[in-house]
């Protein structure tokens, strides 16, 4: 079962990488194709505009029958998403599906960051303020922002042109 | 009264041992133990049924895979889909047929397409569920070898369900958008939506659903199709039949995919007893015998019967770890369960509702009950439960400030200077106080009666299995010392299993007689249980006196006709106890009003 997942695997990173999707960038690691590190650009126009949000992708065996796990590495402020940075996201559990590949996840949680899901909060704070003072909400949404640009042991180069063409490895 | 049953059952108690001689051969016979079963009761009931004995049937997988074939059939010549089709419509609909034919001729395309046999009309835009998975927005971007320019670029519709397209008339290689695998040994597959990907993406798909999620729908892969893969489809997929074009498997494969395919039968079975009232799985571990009791299937019929019924199979599977081996006991345990209830695996003669309350009486009351009893009294004006630690016997009621005299309970105003010698003994105050405080204290210890002798009964009952390893000592010590044969010696563990079974009666029995309102019923009711408990007593004596070679003719002889005795004493408890039940005949005191306010039910026993 080895075979089919991590051939999967490269082709998920050579369409990540010939066909980047726009504002997201992710690779696996130099020595390991099972886990991998992935950035997200707050999409424009949102409170998230500018943010560079590092991800953690872990795959097992069983992708893609399974989602892997995924992880925010950066600190977030979203009503789905849970202080230790896993999120809360119906594709990675119970409507995943085989035919999605790395691309899909990652422009899913691009699309998340700006259409939360109140209902089904991961962070409690986060939801109420979303629903009840979009005003603070923001300007969580911002703090957080800043903080992601200074993420301790950031060796990433975040400059988007460099998005997607692979070469934002790093070292876990 | 007791020669009558000795001389005519002494007779059938041979018969009997034929009987167990029988199933020794044949233990693994599943027929074999049900014909036992029946065979005990036979033992003094003859061919009359007994009150309390229950129609059911016991049901293996096949039998229930008979059932439902039966089902599918229905369907099939009423709506005229083909098999498979029946099939997933009938588990969308909870196998209930008439509500499925009926919403089937009313609207056709609705109901086809919530159970995922076909995929919606192509013209209505895609189901854009507003979760926030942003589902269509997110779809693999149109890469060269991605799923829809695959589907989109055969020139021919798409293939047929199931049925592998054929490779070399595609003008260009398939690839499969699950494994993006591009090698000619592909063999595409796809339901009636079209969407291929290879067969050992489906294999996987399929088995990892079935294994590690005990899914039996089994959607397309495809992100937001919902067609549900018909069991020819995944047949087919697991286990390839011989001259299909896909690679060949190897033997672990194949043994992976046979075990995911008995699994998937297995799942879908369970769906359909599930959705049957009439119809329960054995709630033994490893069991997947089911049995089918229509006269249980209401909530309602609880109230007058006391469904336990056996799957027939007995023991338990031996598990691997030597540290959870169960004892011998269990593993020859018969299947037995209570149709309507999870409380205890036989609680005749008292139905479920009673069993359920007087279990939550115990728990709530056992423990606490009995130091209360033993150590407090109630203040005799406000009835809060004082214990006296120390000091004087002048008490102050710490919440109704009421001054009384631990030892006569009367009011201290009254005691004066002289309480030591306690001289108001039959003041009237003094007994008043009393006459409140002994009520509730004789309430409980009426409660405690019955609790003492019910927990008895089970600790004797469990006991028993000392007993059991005990009487099975004393068999081989029989055999060595007597000319008796293995055979012939079987009479103690016939004993030994009918003694338990009285117990689990008699145990019960005390749970109805506290809920019993005193009369004439309850009388004839507690006769019946004192004649029970003393030949179950008597019985258990028998069993752990020591035996002396000599007299083993004899204690044979006594054991013998002791437990047919028993049988027939036991048989009197559950018959007339059902037949009551039957006849709305027992009384019940207050204490049960909450059950009937719980229950609200039309039919339950008069007089309540």
């Amino acid at each position: 079962m080895s075979n089919p997942c991590k051939r999967r695997l490269i082709r998920d990173f050579k369409r990540l990488s010939s066909d980047p999707p726009g504002g997201i960038s992710g690779s696996p690691c130099p020595d390991n194709i099972m886990l991998w590190n992935a950035v997200i650009f707050g999409p424009a126009d949102t409170p998230f505009e500018d943010g560079t949000f590092k991800l953690v992708l872990t795959f097992d065996e069983s992708y893609p029958n399974k989602p892997p796990t995924v992880k925010f590495l950066s600190r977030m402020f979203h009503p789905n998403v849970y202080a230790n940075g896993e999120l809360c996201l119906d594709i990675l559990q119970n409507r995943w599906s085989p035919t999605y590949d790395v691309a899909a996840i990652l422009t899913s949680i691009q699309s998340l960051l700006h259409d939360p899901n109140p209902n089904s909060p991961a962070n409690a704070e986060a939801a109420q303020l979303y629903r009840e003072n979009m005003k603070e909400y923001v300007r969580r949404v911002k703090a957080t922002v800043e903080e992601s640009w200074l993420d301790p042991g950031d060796s990433m180069d975040v400059d988007a042109s460099n998005a997607g063409s692979g070469s934002s490895d790093r070292n876990v | 009264m007791s020669s009558d049953y000795e001389l005519d059952s002494d007779e059938e108690y041979y018969d009997d041992e034929e009987m167990i001689d029988g199933t020794q051969d044949d233990a693994s016979e599943d027929e074999m133990d049900m014909d036992d079963y029946n065979d005990d009761f036979r033992v003094d009931t003859g061919s009359k049924k007994k009150a309390y004995e229950i129609d059911y049937q016991s049901l293996t997988q096949s039998d229930v895979e008979k059932l439902m074939k039966q089902d599918i059939d229905h369907v099939v010549g009423i709506t005229g889909v083909d098999e498979s089709t029946a099939a997933l419509l009938l588990r969308h609909s909870n196998w209930n047929k008439e509500r499925l034919i009926e919403k089937y001729m009313d609207n056709l395309t609705t109901v086809v397409v919530e159970a995922g046999v076909t995929a919606p009309e192509p013209t209505s835009s895609p189901p854009s569920a507003r979760t926030h998975s942003v589902s269509s927005a997110c779809l693999p971007r149109g890469g060269s070898s991605s799923k829809p320019s695959s589907t989109a670029s055969h020139s021919h519709p798409p293939p047929p369900s199931f049925q592998a397209s054929s490779k070399s008339e595609e003008p260009e290689p398939f690839v499969c958008p699950i494994c993006f695998d591009d090698s000619a040994e592909l063999h595409p597959l796809s339901l009636d939506c079209g969407h291929l990907s290879c067969s050992g993406c489906w294999a996987a798909y399929i088995t990892s659903k079935i294994r590690d999620e005990g899914e039996h729908a089994i959607r397309c892969m495809a992100e937001g199709c919902a067609l549900v893969a018909p069991d020819p489809f995944i047949r087919n997929v697991l286990l390839p039949p011989e001259g299909s074009t896909s690679p060949p498997l190897d033997p672990k494969e194949l043994k992976a995919n046979q075990a995911a395919w008995n699994r998937f039968q297995e799942l879908l079975a369970r769906n359909f007893v599930a959705s049957i009232s009439s119809l329960k799985f054995c709630p033994y571990p490893g069991c997947t015998r089911t049995v089918k009791c229509p006269t249980a299937a209401s909530k309602s019929s609880l109230t007058t019967i006391v469904p336990t019924v056996s799957c027939g199979s007995r023991g338990i599977p031996v598990s691997e770890d030597p540290k959870s081996q169960p004892s011998a006991s269990l593993l020859k345990k018969e299947h037995k369960f209570c149709f309507g209830c999870t409380v205890e695996s036989d609680h005749r003669p008292v139905v479920c509702g009673v069993a359920k309350m007087w279990l939550k009486k115990c728990e709530d009351d056992s423990e606490t009950a009995n130091w209360i009893k033993s150590n407090t009294k109630e203040c005799s004006q406000c009835q809060s439960t004082i214990e006296k630690n120390g000091g004087c016997n002048h008490m102050t009621c710490k919440k109704c400030k009421h001054e009384f005299c631990w030892v006569c309970m009367g009011p201290w105003s009254e005691h004066g200077t002289q309480w030591y010698s306690c001289n108001r003994y039959d003041e009237k105050a003094g007994v008043d106080a009393r006459d409140v405080q002994s009520q509730s204290r004789a309430s409980l210890e009426r409660y405690l009666h019955y609790y003492n002798r019910w927990a008895n009964h089970e600790q004797s009952a469990k006991l028993s299995v000392d007993l059991y390893a005990k009487t099975e000592k004393k068999m081989e010590d029989m055999q060595l010392t007597s000319e008796l044969t293995w055979i012939e010696v079987q009479f103690m563990k016939k004993a030994v299993e009918e003694a338990e079974k009285c117990r689990m009666t008699l145990k019960w029995t005390y749970a109805m007689a506290y809920y019993l309102a005193p009369g004439n019923e309850k009388e004839l009711f507690e006769d019946n249980q004192r004649d029970l408990e003393k030949a179950v007593e008597d019985l258990s004596e028998l069993l752990e006196s020591s035996i002396e070679a000599e007299e083993i003719a004899t204690l044979r002889q006594r054991v013998t006709d002791k437990t047919v005795y028993v049988q027939k004493r036991n048989d009197i408890v559950l018959d007339d106890t059902a037949k009551g039940f039957l006849e709305g005949r027992w009384r019940w005191n207050a204490l049960l009003k909450a059950l009937k306010r719980m229950l609200r039910l039309k039919r339950w026993p008069s007089g309540f």
